[in-house]
């Protein structure tokens, strides 16, 4: 083992394979930048370049790549409030806070510090895990993975924000939007309307781009300022890094969560980042910032994002499984510079085994340091006057968006997640609850009905599952203890007692919420019909689901009917909250028309067109910059946007006037 | 398009003359040249998958033995269980020769079962070239089968496999496990074979298989030590359209040989070509690659000579193991046939599937 170790290293040191996997290294910086690209786009990119390349560099660069995915996708998390991959979902919730009163920098540093760190400990963890790790994995099974499933869920406790009620409806959303499509069971298709789009499910990154990239960009345009409230980058890098080392134990403890979550196969990486950030608020004292700007909120999903590969990596080279979509073109890449993974990865291959751990150490210390030495300059986005930064960010957007299946289908299905993300957030529904529900939906279903099939309900007293539970049990009670349930208090409008509060008169100042209540209502009511004419197996779970939802959300009507307006149930940012008083702030639905526009007009004339004459419109019209720059941000967008999909050999989702006649692309 | 307009209307003239003629001018193919031109090769899966791989394992001999050396450029289209990506084919691509598309037995399937998200048509396009592959059942001793000649040992025995749904590939081995006359419950919802390998591992299911290259670089060390039994090859095809035993493991009984010694004759009727008509499209003519409607006769020539000629490269022959293993490219009449076998089959025999899917697992098609 030593020996294959340092044959592995001192093959890994030479100046041609270091050069590989710094080529590796800056491509994954590069497209991890981008939200909605990640390890899958990445390696795509190299997949051609791959064949006839000796297996150490090629390795070095795929394992480069993927190494940096989840440090550069923080950029966007923090500076922009736009997910940057579905590993960094949890790193929105403090990280763009922090972003939005001034500590970028700082925000930046600590999570690079993490991501390092994290990485490192991967590594490590796969070094002497490797040997012995073929019993291990097996012995999770369909039950254990099942009670993984439900340890997720148990996070909504602390993840539910002010009102439980609102907690479970929104977690209840999530789970009823994720079993759209086939069931596992039989392949009934499920809730579908007769639309192709619904038949594969709700894209994740759809999702989450929705829920949390729109309604932050709706809020930004309502006020006219840079990102950053204060206009500056405040306190720099090196804060970062002493707020880190200050919580080294969570960091571990997260990269060690990490770890576990990533290599055992079946569970995927996208749940990692909200377990990491929910196990903070469980264990970690003085929660009540959390969700506001708390770096321990970035900390600890940036531990455990970067863990995740190396464990990941366990059930690729062992079993030849991917544990997520990018260690699915990583193993495709592998077959193509001829090696197979299998029991002889730790055998006759152990060297090529090495060489691929310590690419994955060596290239997180590379990425981690050119991202802190990048966080300064790039941390300076959050001073332009978001006016002028808009445009860039609802076209990011669209241009993720549409990365899901490449089809006009995807910008609609990301206006519709948006509005329900906008009212989400106007009525303090817990936005991370409902993405729980959506992630862990299939996999809790298919691994209850899998676990049920070979053991019978008695799978419960499998020894693994009862470890499990008594986790389950223990978090949802550190989750009560540590629910945060602080009154609405400083965010109130200052006249709140001259609203009718009690009586009819308060349910008429609270009217627009319980339309809301209602819309979920209505959207469980849909999944209970529809589940009526399934088999017992295809329907058993949406309807248990959507009545569980619908009690969630009669609870909530009859709070909302009965309580006052200073109740925690009551919030509305509109009406009672920060907008409430505030006649400078724009409306809440001028961003919705803003990203309606780009989508109805790329209906018409097909993406690339449209979202030209969407920057040349708003420019003018909302940004009111002079023609100079209309036509500099204009040309530098459209350029950008061309030379990425160009990389990416992507067409553009086509409009109605691609259907009548032939374009040359990028018009069709 | 940059066919120049001398060499298209010559390739036009010589396919009119050479219908006839077409076996006897070899020459014609050399009249298309793809020089400077990009063609991109439609996959309708995501990177990284078995298609994804093969495509692309393959597109760098597709640039070297095109006329022109054209770049090839591997696009995935993925969705809808890889109807999306053809439905586009269908659709849209030109037939100049510059996008071919790659299916696989996923393609293959809704098609025959009558998808209602199928809006292509595979008579209408052109099979240039077809690759095979294979895959081997296997058992645990717990069964008390020892050998692959004890397999009747299996009859009455409650055997589970795990399954990625009544519609996907593995529409095969529930056909052909419930044609034998095993009693087999398949357990849904698994993400891949290699996911279902995990669960015959972990002992949840014992029954399996394997396509040829996972069989041998993962379960043959489970033979070795003894915990897992091979039963038989699905098999191959030979010229006569005959299952046989699978090149790659000759010292395997195929299916058709297993058959028999559970039920002391050869598979015969109505199931059996039902069963046959599925394994054709799932194993023989798994991955084929066509070219759209409508494309030029001297087109189709260069293509099928760039895949004939890619078969001969000593380069390819070294190089094809990890991706394609053992078997050959089946090129001309012999992908032609392949393409017969595994895109056709009788209205009746459909349907007798589809009311099977309906009545056993509640898979509804419409």
């Amino acid at each position: 083992m030593l020996e294959a170790m340092l044959t592995a290293l001192s093959d890994l040191l030479t100046v041609q394979h270091l050069i590989y996997m710094v080529v590796g290294v800056v491509i994954g910086l590069s497209v991890g930048i981008f939200p909605g690209l990640g390890g899958i786009a990445g390696l795509s990119l190299l997949l051609p370049f791959i064949y006839g390349m000796d297996p150490t560099s090629a390795l070095a660069m795929l394992i480069g790549l993927v190494a940096v995915i989840p440090t550069s996708d923080t950029f966007a998390s923090v500076l922009m409030g736009i997910p940057g991959s579905s590993a960094s979902q949890a790193t929105v919730l403090d990280g763009f806070p922090m972003s939005r009163d001034g500590h970028a920098a700082r925000a930046l540093s600590a999570a690079f510090a993490s991501s390092l760190f994290g990485g490192l400990l991967g590594a490590a963890i796969l070094t002497g895990f490797v040997l012995i790790a073929r019993p291990l994995i097996l012995l999770f099974t369909s039950a254990e993975l099942f009670m993984l499933s439900v340890f997720g869920l148990s996070m909504v406790g602390v993840l539910a924000g002010r009102s439980l009620a609102k907690g479970l409806g929104a977690c209840g959303l999530g789970l009823v939007l994720g079993s759209v499509g086939g069931a596992p069971a039989t392949g009934e298709f499920r809730m579908i309307f007769n639309t192709d789009y619904l038949y594969d499910g709700v894209p994740l990154v759809i999702v989450g781009l929705g829920l949390f990239a729109v309604p932050e960009i709706v809020d930004l345009l309502r006020r006219d300022q840079a990102i950053s409230s204060e206009g500056g980058l405040g306190a720099g890098w090196l804060d970062g890094l002493r707020d880190w080392w200050k919580n080294i134990f969570l960091s571990l403890r997260c990269a060690g969560l990490g770890t576990i979550i990533g290599a055992i196969p079946g569970l995927g990486g996208s749940v990692v980042d909200w377990l990491a950030y929910g196990h903070a608020m469980q264990s970690e004292k003085n929660t009540e910032n959390f969700g506001k700007g708390d770096v321990r909120g970035v900390i600890a999903p940036e531990s455990a994002n970067n863990a995740k590969e190396g464990g990941g990596l366990l059930p690729t080279l062992m079993f030849g499984i991917p544990g997520s979509g990018s260690m699915a073109v990583f193993l495709g890449g592998m077959v193509l510079i001829g090696i197979e993974p299998g029991p002889s990865m730790v055998t006759t291959n152990l060297n090529i085994t090495y060489t691929i751990i310590w690419s994955l150490a060596l290239a997180n210390v590379i990425g981690a340091g050119l991202c802190i030495v990048l966080s300064q300059p790039i941390a300076r986005l959050t001073t332009i006057p978001f006016p002028q930064l808009a445009p860039f960010m609802i076209a990011v957007i669209s241009f993720a968006a549409f990365q899901a299946t490449r089809s006009l289908a995807d910008l609609v299905a990301l206006l519709v997640v948006g509005v329900i993300g906008v009212f989400m957030r106007r009525f303090g529904w817990p936005r991370p609850a409902l993405l729980i529900g959506f992630v862990l939906a299939a996999q809790s279903e298919t691994y209850l009905y899998q676990a049920v099939q070979f053991y019978g309900w008695e799978f419960i007293l499998r020894p693994g599952c009862l470890i499990l539970l008594a986790f389950i049990v223990v978090s949802v009670w550190y989750g009560m203890r540590n629910r945060v349930d602080d009154s609405a208090g400083s965010e109130l409008r200052s006249d709140i007692d001259e609203l009718p509060s009690t009586g009819m008169g308060g349910v008429r100042t609270r009217l627009p919420q319980i339309l809301f209540a209602l819309f979920a209502a209505a959207i469980f009511l849909a999944a209970f019909l529809d589940s009526l004419q399934h088999s017992f197996l295809g329907k058993v779970f949406p309807m248990i689901m959507a009545l569980a939802g619908l009690a969630a959300v009669t609870l909530l009507l009859v709070q909302l009917w009965t309580k006052d307006n200073r109740h925690n149930v009551s919030q509305d940012t509109e009406v009672l909250g920060e907008y409430a008083n505030d006649p400078e702030a724009g409306s809440l639905w001028a961003g919705l028309l803003w990203i309606t526009f780009l989508v109805a007009l790329s209906a018409l004339i097909g993406f690339f067109m449209a979202m030209v004459i969407f920057f040349v419109v708003f420019l003018i019209f909302r940004a009111r910059v002079g023609p100079l720059r209309v036509v500099l941000l204009t040309a530098g967008a459209a350029a950008f946007v061309l030379i990425l999909a160009n990389a990416l050999n992507l067409r553009f989702p086509d409009g109605l006037l691609q259907a009548y006649t032939r374009l040359p692309w990028p018009f069709g | 398009m940059s066919i120049s307009n001398f060499t298209r209307r010559t390739a036009l003239a010589l396919g009119a003359v050479g219908i006839t003629l077409s076996t006897a001018l070899p020459g014609a193919a050399q009249d298309v040249s793809f020089e400077g031109e990009t063609i991109e090769w439609l996959i309708p899966f995501s990177a990284g998958g078995g298609s994804d791989t093969w495509a692309r394992f393959l597109a760098p001999f597709l640039t070297k033995h095109l006329p022109g050396n054209p770049s090839v450029q591997v696009v995935n289209e993925p969705g809808g269980g890889s109807t999306k990506g053809a439905n586009l084919f269908a659709a849209r691509a030109e037939p100049d020769g510059l996008t071919i598309l790659g299916t696989s037995g996923s393609t293959q399937f809704p098609y025959l079962l009558g998808d209602p998200r199928v809006r292509y048509d595979y008579a209408d396009w052109t099979v240039v070239m077809a690759t095979p592959t294979g895959g081997v059942v296997y058992t645990t001793p717990n069964t008390g089968v020892e050998s692959a000649d004890q397999i009747g040992k299996l009859e009455g025995q409650d055997l589970i496999y795990a399954s990625q749904g009544a519609t996907s590939l593995d529409l095969v081995p529930l056909l052909g496990f419930r044609l034998m006359g095993l009693d087999v419950r398949h357990v849904f919802g698994f993400q891949g074979r290699g996911d279902g390998r995990l669960a015959f591992e972990r002992g949840e299911v014992n029954i399996d298989y394997q396509t040829s290259s996972a069989y041998l670089q993962n379960v043959q060390p489970l033979v070795d030590e003894g915990i897992a039994i091979p039963l038989f090859s699905w098999g191959a095809l030979d010229d006569d359209g005959n299952i046989v035993r699978d090149p790659t493991f000759p010292d395997m009984p195929s299916y058709v040989e297993a058959y028999e010694m559970v039920n002391g004759e050869p598979p015969s009727g109505e199931e059996f070509e039902a069963y046959k008509a599925f394994f054709v499209a799932g194993f023989p003519a798994q991955k084929m690659t066509f070219l759209p409607e409508g494309t030029d006769q001297s087109i189709i020539d260069a293509y099928k000579q760039a895949f004939v000629d890619i078969q001969a490269d000593p380069e390819f022959q070294e190089t094809k193991g990890a991706t394609i293993g053992d078997y050959q490219l089946a090129t001309g009449d012999a992908a032609q046939t392949l393409y017969e076998q595994g895109t056709r089959v009788r209205p009746e025999v459909r349907q007798s599937v589809v009311d099977l899917l309906t009545s056993e697992y509640d898979v509804t098609l419409d």
